[in-house]
């Protein structure tokens, strides 16, 4: 087998699912990649100095300017006429849908020939699990606990990709580690794509979700098939492509495994939020047509 | 080339001089002009570079950074809000040992909000690891921009480097200027080849994290990489003159210092208005002479301490107040001289805070000040210059 252009020895938690997103990645995109990532767990297990996971050219600035980083490699790239080149951004659910969206933004609108690559763990796990945009609904962060009175996260889930193709964005996919030839698929058609691209992989966190070691996969493979995360494919705007469901999951079957739901089967209210959620999936399967 | 043009275009058409490969750049009054000279340059097609209309300052300089590293000569320009908005990135940009030049216009900082001048916004960024000149005039700007790409990009100092140069006062004013010749600056200027770029052929990692068992060798290194730009600024300095003809001195330059005993101590565009003033006053027999700081990072101490030996009182005059302390300047003057057997009197003026006029009539009453001390002593150290008397 040809040796990943991640290389083992970085410092992730046992059972995180970010990694595998990045092999899969990577594996995609190949050899001839530059990429760009933020402050966050990706960067800080991956590049202890004096070692490096990347066996691909790599750069890291601050938390939220990645977009802007990898527009300035874009550029010069063109100017020294290696278009050839894949230019990614691998970053962080907080630093893409929070503190670096107005660089995102811009890239977006200048662009660029950048897919944006966004590993979605649902909270800022590398400064110890707060809440982002990304966190679900009533989900237990350290920023949103839960308490007499509270039940976890009181937002929904900010909808990422749908503010990507409101930019014009022509390639914009979800995507999952526990669909792995599905990935490998949409970042390939991205890095095809005449402008940028956004893709958005869940990557679950097994310190922040708290859920059984050697579940990762499962949880995300859970996710898709209560149809809370649905998998879709937009190319120039238009839903070109949904990942079906053959048997739809009651949404319990997702939550009742993570630490950061439990509370919703313990505290008051809890089963209304229950409710809530599946009525959320309810959505997404017919917004969707993620069941034929 | 000597032509009577706006400062703004006459920084642009220096900056084209040094063929940037990407500029990036983001307007705010009163830097606004180079920005749009600059992009009228390469919608004419007379700067051959890559322009990203970016959406912040924030991104600007965050997009040098990856141009940067993929190997590009990168400018960028700014002012005050702007440069308060890269606060963070500055301290990435020096860290990464990123030879990035930027024009940093001087304005004051809000709030309240004001778009004139002082130079509050580059001296409250002086520790972020960038080298810092204040030019005098539009001609040492423009000629501090080839300068500092050179003494930016030498290999033995990758630091970056920014032209501070006094808003509306410098980038509005029309004077007569010598243009650069670009033949001429691609011979001093010589292309940026840097050794370490992002390259799938040779994959490197950049912006790595240290933890405490390497981050002060980082800033270690860094530290002596400005140290030995002294030198350097020096010696481009140097250079500079032998190919164009335009001397400017060092890292100071002195003026009527040889028999003073009152001595001022600026930088910026107020140096012009001071030297006019030490005219007036040598003509009355006054006793007064000017060290122009031109780096303020690095900070020339040495150069202070020999040319203000002999001075009987010093009095720094400065744009900006360090909040809680007094004059930046002052402070930093003061250190220079506290390990050596100099015991001159020292003191200080805040004075054109946020774009207030300075003319020959207040530099006077500073020096009469100033030669206060040498009869009474200090008897205030610090001291904002011409405030409303109802607010006394
Ligand atoms: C300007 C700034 N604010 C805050 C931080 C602290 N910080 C570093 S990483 C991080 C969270 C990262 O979250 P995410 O992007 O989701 O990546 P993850 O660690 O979850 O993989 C935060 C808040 C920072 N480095 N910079
Ligand atoms: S905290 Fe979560 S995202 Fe970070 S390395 Fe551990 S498992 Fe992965
Ligand atoms: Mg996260």
């Amino acid at each position: 087998m040809q040796e990943s252009l991640f290389a083992p020895g970085h410092r992730a938690c046992a059972g995180c699912g970010m990694p595998t997103a990045i092999k899969l990645v990577l594996d995609a995109a190949g050899p001839n990649t530059i990429v760009a990532s933020p402050t966050g767990c990706l960067e800080v297990t991956s590049t202890p100095f004096p070692e490096s996971s990347w066996r691909v050219p790599w750069v890291h600035s601050l938390f939220e300017n990645p977009a802007a980083v990898a527009s300035g490699v874009e550029v010069a790239l063109k100017r020294f006429g290696k278009t050839d080149t894949n230019v990614l951004v691998i970053g962080g659910d907080g630093s893409t849908f929070d503190i670096g969206i107005g660089a995102i933004s811009g890239m977006f609108d200048r662009g660029h020939r950048i897919t944006y690559v966004c590993y979605d763990n649902e909270a800022y796990m590398n400064t110890g699990v707060q809440r982002s945009g990304s966190t679900p609904f009533c989900a237990k962060t350290t920023t949103t606990p839960t308490g007499k009175l509270s039940l976890g996260n009181p937002r929904p889930k900010k909808d990422m990709a749908a503010i990507a193709v409101a930019h014009g964005v022509p390639y914009v996919a979800t995507a999952s580690i526990a669909y792995p030839v599905d990935l490998r698929r949409k970042v390939k058609r991205s890095l095809e794509a005449d402008g940028p691209a956004y893709i958005q992989i869940n990557a679950p966190c097994i310190t922040g979700w708290s859920f059984e070691a050697g579940d990762t996969i499962e949880q995300a493979r859970l996710v898709v098939e209560t149809c809370l995360l649905p998998l879709c494919e937009y190319v120039d705007g238009v839903l070109t492509d949904v990942k079906k469901i053959r048997r739809k999951k009651p949404v319990e079957e997702y939550l009742k495994t993570q630490g950061r739901f439990k509370h919703l089967f313990r505290a008051e209210g809890g089963a209304e939020v229950v409710a809530q959620l599946q009525a959320m999936a309810d959505a997404n399967a017919e917004k969707y047509g993620l069941i034929d | 080339m000597r032509r009577v043009v706006e400062g703004s275009y006459a920084i642009a058409d220096a900056v084209r001089c040094c063929s940037p490969d990407v500029v990036s750049v983001y307007p705010i009054t009163p830097q606004t002009h180079i920005v749009e000279h600059l992009s009228e340059f390469v919608a004419d097609g007379k700067l051959d570079c890559e322009y990203i209309n970016v959406e912040s300052e924030f991104s600007s300089l965050s997009s040098l950074i990856g141009a940067s590293v993929a190997g590009a000569r990168t400018y960028t320009s700014t002012t005050s809000q702007g440069l308060a908005l890269m606060f963070e990135v500055l301290y990435n940009v020096s860290g990464m040992r990123l030879p990035i030049v930027m024009t940093t216009v001087n304005r004051s900082l809000s709030a309240p909000l004001s778009i004139w001048n002082d130079q509050q916004d580059s001296l409250g960024v002086r520790d972020s690891g960038w080298i810092q000149i204040y030019a005098e005039n539009v001609q040492e700007a423009i000629d501090l921009t080839p300068m500092l790409y050179k003494i930016s990009e030498d290999p033995q100092i990758l630091t970056p480097s920014m032209v501070c140069m006094d808003g509306f006062i410098l980038t509005h004013v029309y004077e007569p200027v010598d243009f650069l010749d670009e033949e001429m600056v691609r011979e001093f200027l010589p292309p940026y080849r840097p050794e370490h770029i992002l390259d799938p052929e040779n994959p490197k990692t950049f912006g790595a994290f240290a933890d405490p068992s390497w981050f002060t060798e980082f800033k270690y290194l860094q530290y002596q990489a400005m140290e030995r730009s002294r030198e350097k600024i020096a010696e481009v300095t140097r250079e500079f003159e032998e190919v164009f003809g335009r001397g400017y001195g060092g890292l100071i330059d002195t003026y009527a210092m040889d028999d003073a005993e009152i001595a001022l101590v600026t930088m910026g565009s107020i140096v012009g208005t001071v030297k006019e003033a030490i005219d007036d006053l040598r003509s009355e027999g006054v006793k007064v002479g000017l060290v122009k700081i031109r780096s303020y990072r690095p900070f020339p101490g040495d150069e202070l301490k020999r040319a203000l030996k002999d001075a009987s009182v010093i009095a720094s005059i400065e744009k900006d107040i360090s909040m809680g302390y007094e004059g930046a300047l002052l402070t930093d003057l003061k250190g220079a001289f506290y390990n050596s057997s100099i015991r001159t009197p020292i003191i200080g003026f805040a004075v054109g805070l946020g774009g207030r006029d300075i003319g020959i009539k207040h530099v006077r009453a500073m020096v009469e000040r100033a030669s206060r001390v040498l009869d009474a002593g200090i008897e205030s150290e610090f001291e904002i210059f011409d405030v409303k008397p109802e607010c006394l």
